[in-house]
């Protein structure tokens, strides 16, 4: 897979490293700020509130 | 075939990768978020208190009501106490259960937050002991609680915000604190519970630079 994308990038090496970098932090930026924030509220798994019923999953705050 | 192992070999890494790059999201990105809420709501909240004082004044939900300091966890230990208890507000800080007492009044002034992830505020609460002292400053008054006791209880266990913990019926006439967070550690299991009350009430120190 990887390979695959490596060879399909474009110039020498040098500047596919610096693609390569540029894709990964565009990854990770998009992991970061849109899908963490929004995964970490369904796997919540630090409630401090008491409440009955006992909070669980994501429907609860905590 | 070898391609096909080694796609599935490149994808468990990355998926690795992945989960590596949102353990630190969640123990040090949401950490980030609550010191950018807390700053901005210390500013509006100092504001508000420098302004002329409304006799009509209550605070939303969600905006900032207290500064709480525990001098045990170190002189950096401030953070401002949010109105609300929903998952928005205990991700900017620790909330306050709406309908509780508040600070220094007759009755239970409740506390909940994080002790994992978004700062962790109360992260070190089971290291309070007896006669530890807990600050809360508000817009004139500085309330010295001392704790009495530490709990660890049934997360339905609601009775502990009671305005006299465990006895809902029962009238209040002690002026109590009460600060619940998660226990053990990044679980729900339990909840850990501090009580204490108030023993000196001082005029808000140092005013001026806010702290």
């Amino acid at each position: 897979m990887y390979i695959w994308i490596w060879r399909r990038l474009p110039g020498a090496w040098p500047t596919k490293t610096a693609t390569a970098l540029g894709i990964v932090i565009a990854v990770a930026a998009v992991f970061w700020y849109l899908v963490f924030p929004r995964m970490e509220a369904k796997i919540q798994f630090d409630h401090g509130v008491v409440q009955t019923p006992a909070p669980s999953g994501s429907a609860t705050p905590g | 075939m070898r391609t096909v192992i080694r796609g599935m070999g490149e994808l468990c890494i990355t998926a690795g990768l992945i989960l590596m790059l949102f353990v630190t999201y969640e123990l040090w990105g949401t950490g980030r978020y609550t010191q950018g809420q807390q700053d901005r709501l210390q500013d509006e909240m100092l504001h508000n208190w420098r302004a002329a004082k409304v006799t009509t004044e209550k605070v939303k939900l969600g905006k900032g009501l207290a500064v709480i300091r525990i001098p045990r966890f170190g002189k950096d230990y401030r953070f401002v106490v949010i109105e609300g208890v929903d998952r928005d507000d205990l991700r900017k800080g620790p909330g306050h259960y709406p309908g509780t007492a508040l600070p220094g009044q007759v009755g239970n002034f409740v506390v909940s937050g994080h002790r994992t992830t978004y700062s962790a505020p109360f992260n070190r609460l089971g290291e309070l002991d007896r006669g530890d002292r807990i600050l809360i400053d508000t817009r004139d008054e500085q309330y010295v609680y001392t704790v009495t006791d530490r709990r660890i209880v049934e997360p339905s266990a609601v009775e502990v915000t009671a305005p006299v913990p465990f006895h809902p019926k029962r009238r209040p006439t002690g002026r109590l604190i009460t600060l619940t967070t998660c226990h053990p550690e990044y679980s729900a299991a339990e909840r850990m519970i501090v009580f204490g009350e108030l023993a000196e009430t001082l005029p808000r120190v140092n005013p001026a630079a806010g702290k």
